[in-house]
């Protein structure tokens, strides 16, 4: 495909791509940093460019909770949130899932309070990993764009139908202009395949939704939730593949591997931070150094097993989460080492928690976990699992 | 043939309690429905008495999300239906009074701010019956429930009933209406007006609870009808803003009559200083009276 | 194994009698009964089924479903309707 290019920040690009998915009904809540994705899908509404019911809903709790009624009644359904938001819908988060509606958000990764803080880390959609819904995260806008289309695709599977969450990082993506190229909504309404559930509110089928699940039933329902997630598992690589091939764009598979032929060391995220970590790869690369990343695409379905192979012969894997689980680790840490255990690969593994709440990730800091990597390589052993990067002296507020 | 529409689309085989008033309310507003709707239902008896998987008592498409959220579900649905041009189709969202007029007032709000086309239904039977009776804004002055128990401190609730009727109607809706099952054919003809009507409607229904105010469930329907007699609950319509069609009452009963069957109630009746809080009760009964013009010359 | 998302056929709650529920049992008097339908219209469980009794219009009770409240009873307008034990 040779779409032109275009300059625009990220939540543009994404209600672009929204905008040739054409969802019949979007129901959102303005929170920062989200606001530029639904002001201009509202903007395309009111310009005639996009006919959807724009339910301009009183919370994020209605939010999602009108999402369900429409997603229920079979018309393709997107909102999207950030932070408190995400936490705000969080009981309907697990109801969208257990009823098995295939809505697809956008989430503006963003901090959660106290302090309150509007910047950006992953603690927000890491906080609802358990909702049941499926978890893809973009480094670039490109991805955001890409990813909000794929999502409908993968979500509106009939062997997934599960709700599908795009992150991507506030401000760092949401607001920041790159150029992207935006496929023709001919293009995207091509690629996607038509909503049309087996079941829905239909008065000439006058079916009964969300009824009470007695504990002899309840156990089944949930298994089938968890194996819909495993199915996305191929059906998210499957989409993926066939973007891939339709638009040009290499995007295959739920991780990304970047020079990690032979790498001794391999450094694993996810979001945009990707960016710098790749640079400190390419510059230490220079230096001599046998030094590869990672890139987590899918975190729910679990990754797991493909990040298992790709490190496979690797001494050292250094995580680096934007999230703290308090009381414990990062999540992306944690849900890895957890497999590794019953693999017959076994790394030493790091974990380092960056970027809270919008603190900027520089080259040197992921030189300085580079680093550290290192001389746990060379003592053959980690002293610390945890670390939290370029943290400050404690100080007395005066 | 009965006079009343024979269909029933909420179905015999549900679980509520027998002489169960939401359940009556349930039947005879789902008679004021007709098959082409979908209807909303919040958490609470109706939802758990009604939809035991894999068993249902509802003949239309039926929906049950959260608590606190029937009326923004709805809304859902109504903006899904408006998308696919199919606005002939009715939506009905439903909830207790616990759902409606406390966890669930700001979707309440919002649906009927935005001017959705929905029908919303609340049962009132004035607390949290599903849980074990606890109080709810919906519960009257006075009455005893498990967290606003009679006690040798206490005379049960202290606070005033929340008018819900009045906060709906605060949004500038077409039309808002109080019903009781007492009152059948007054009761399908409101739910079918809300149906019929253009825009959010909300109708509040007087269901009384044997289990939640200790009753037995024979008089279930002679109490609802006492509430309206002694001026408690007023029934009414509000079209456009203005108070229509209000049920007058000839000899207007004490409020006694209405308490003294109750166990919620019974402390009144037993405790020293009752007899003041019945005088309260009295009072706002009569204050309605005068508000509303209630009593038939 | 049960549909994937909880879902359930209309009206099927009449698969499950709450017949047996019953204490009470109302007992009609069908020459009383003047078929006024109040007692089908009041009745939470829809159990009241009409019915021709000597070329005139009756109620009878649903015992599938009656749960014995006897709300039927309290508000008949002719006391046709007697709630009575029930033996079992």
């Amino acid at each position: 495909m040779s779409n032109q290019e275009e300059v625009m920040e990220g939540s543009h690009a994404v209600a672009h791509a929204i905008k040739g998915a054409d969802p019949e009904v979007i129901a959102a809540y303005p929170i920062t940093p989200q606001t530029h994705i639904v002001e201009k899908l509202s903007q395309f509404v009111a310009d005639g460019e996009l006919d959807s019911e724009y339910v301009k809903v009183e919370s994020e709790f209605s939010a999602m909770s009108s999402c369900v009624g429409s997603s229920a009644t079979g018309a393709r359904t997107y909102t999207a949130t950030s932070s408190q938001g995400l936490l705000l819908m969080n009981e309907v988060l697990y109801n969208a899932s257990g009823l098995r509606l295939p809505i697809v958000m956008g989430v503006a990764n963003r901090a959660l309070g106290a302090p309150i803080n509007i910047w950006n880390d992953h603690s927000d959609s890491i906080g609802v990993r358990d909702a049941g819904w499926i978890q893809l995260y973009a480094e670039t806008n490109q991805e955001a764009l890409d990813m909000s289309i794929q999502a409908y695709e993968i979500a509106e599977n009939q062997d997934v139908m599960l709700p599908t969450m795009v992150c991507m990082d506030g401000y760092i993506l949401t607001h920041t202009y790159e150029p992207v190229s935006i496929p023709e909504r001919e293009e995207i309404q091509d690629f996607l395949s038509p909503y049309e559930p087996e079941h829905k509110l239909d008065p000439e089928n006058p079916e009964t939704f969300g009824t009470v699940g007695f504990p002899r039933d309840y156990t089944e329902f949930r298994y089938q939730q968890f194996d819909a997630m495993d199915n996305a598992t191929d059906v998210i690589k499957q989409v993926f593949d066939e973007y891939s091939d339709k638009f040009g764009r290499e995007q295959r598979g739920l991780i990304e591997e970047y020079r990690t032929e032979d790498a001794d060391i391999v450094l694993i995220s996810l979001g945009s931070i990707m960016g710098v970590v790749k640079e400190t790869v390419d510059s230490l690369r220079e230096e001599g150094k046998k030094i590869g990343a990672i890139k987590v695409r899918a975190f729910r379905p679990s990754p797991a097993q493909e990040l298992i192979e790709a490190i496979k012969g690797s001494d050292v894997i250094a995580v680096l989460d934007k999230n703290v689980s308090i009381g414990k680790k990062g999540a992306l840490f944690t849900e890895l080492k957890d497999e590794l255990y019953s693999s017959d690969v076994n790394p030493l593994a790091k974990n380092f928690i960056v970027g809270l709440g919008g603190r900027d990730v520089p080259e040197d800091s992921v030189k300085k976990i580079a680093k550290k990597a290192e001389k746990a390589k060379e003592h053959g052993r980690v002293k610390k699992e945890i670390e939290f990067i370029d943290l400050k002296e404690v100080y007395d507020n005066d | 043939m009965t006079r009343l529409e024979k269909k029933e689309r909420f179905t015999s085989g549900h679980r509520a309690c027998g002489g169960c008033g939401l359940a009556l309310g349930a039947r005879l507003a789902m008679k004021a429905v007709d098959d082409n709707s979908i209807a909303t239902c919040a958490t609470g008896c109706l939802e758990v008495t009604s939809s035991p998987y894999p068993q249902s008592s509802w003949k239309i498409p039926w929906l049950h999300s959260l608590f606190e959220n029937s009326a923004a579900v709805a809304g859902g649905v109504e903006a899904a239906l408006r998308a696919k041009g199919k606005q002939d189709i009715n939506v009905v969202a439903q909830g207790g009074d616990g759902g409606t007029v406390d966890i669930g007032m700001r979707s309440l709000s919002g649906m009927l701010e935005r001017g959705h086309d929905v029908a919303y239904i609340c049962y009132d039977n004035e607390a949290y019956m599903n849980t074990g009776i606890q109080r709810s804004g919906s519960t009257p002055m006075n009455a005893s429930t498990t967290t606003s128990p009679a006690g040798e401190e206490s005379f049960g609730n202290e606070n005033r009933k929340k008018n819900a009727l009045k906060i709906a109607a605060a949004h500038n809706i077409p039309y808002v209406a109080s019903a009781s099952v007492a009152y059948p054919d007054d009761l399908i003809e409101k739910v079918k007006k809300a149906n019929e009507i253009n825009g959010p409607t909300y109708v509040q229904i007087h269901t009384p609870c044997p289990t939640g105010w200790g009753h037995e469930g024979d008089i279930t329907v002679k109490l609802a009808r006492l509430a309206v007699e002694t001026g408690l609950w007023v029934l009414y319509e509000r079209e456009e803003g203005e108070i229509k069609d209000v049920k007058k009452i000839k000899d207007r009963k004490p409020v006694e009559e209405y308490l003294k069957p109750q166990k919620r109630f019974k402390h009144l009746f037993k405790k020293e200083g009752g007899e003041e809080r019945i005088q309260e009760i009295q009072e706002i009964a009569d204050s309605n009276a005068e508000k509303f013009h209630l009593d038939e010359e | 194994m049960p549909n994937f998302a909880s879902i359930a056929k209309p009206g099927t709650t009449e698969n499950y009698k709450t017949g047996s529920w019953r204490v009470y049992v109302p007992v009609l008097d069908k020459d009383k009964c003047i078929g006024c339908e109040r007692c089908w219209e009041f009745c939470p469980d829809s159990s009241k089924i009409e019915e021709e009794y000597e070329g005139d219009t009756i109620f009878r009770t649903d015992l599938d479903y009656c749960k014995g409240c006897g709300i039927c009873a309290e508000e008949c307008p002719v006391d046709a309707l007697e709630m009575e034990l029930e033996e079992k």
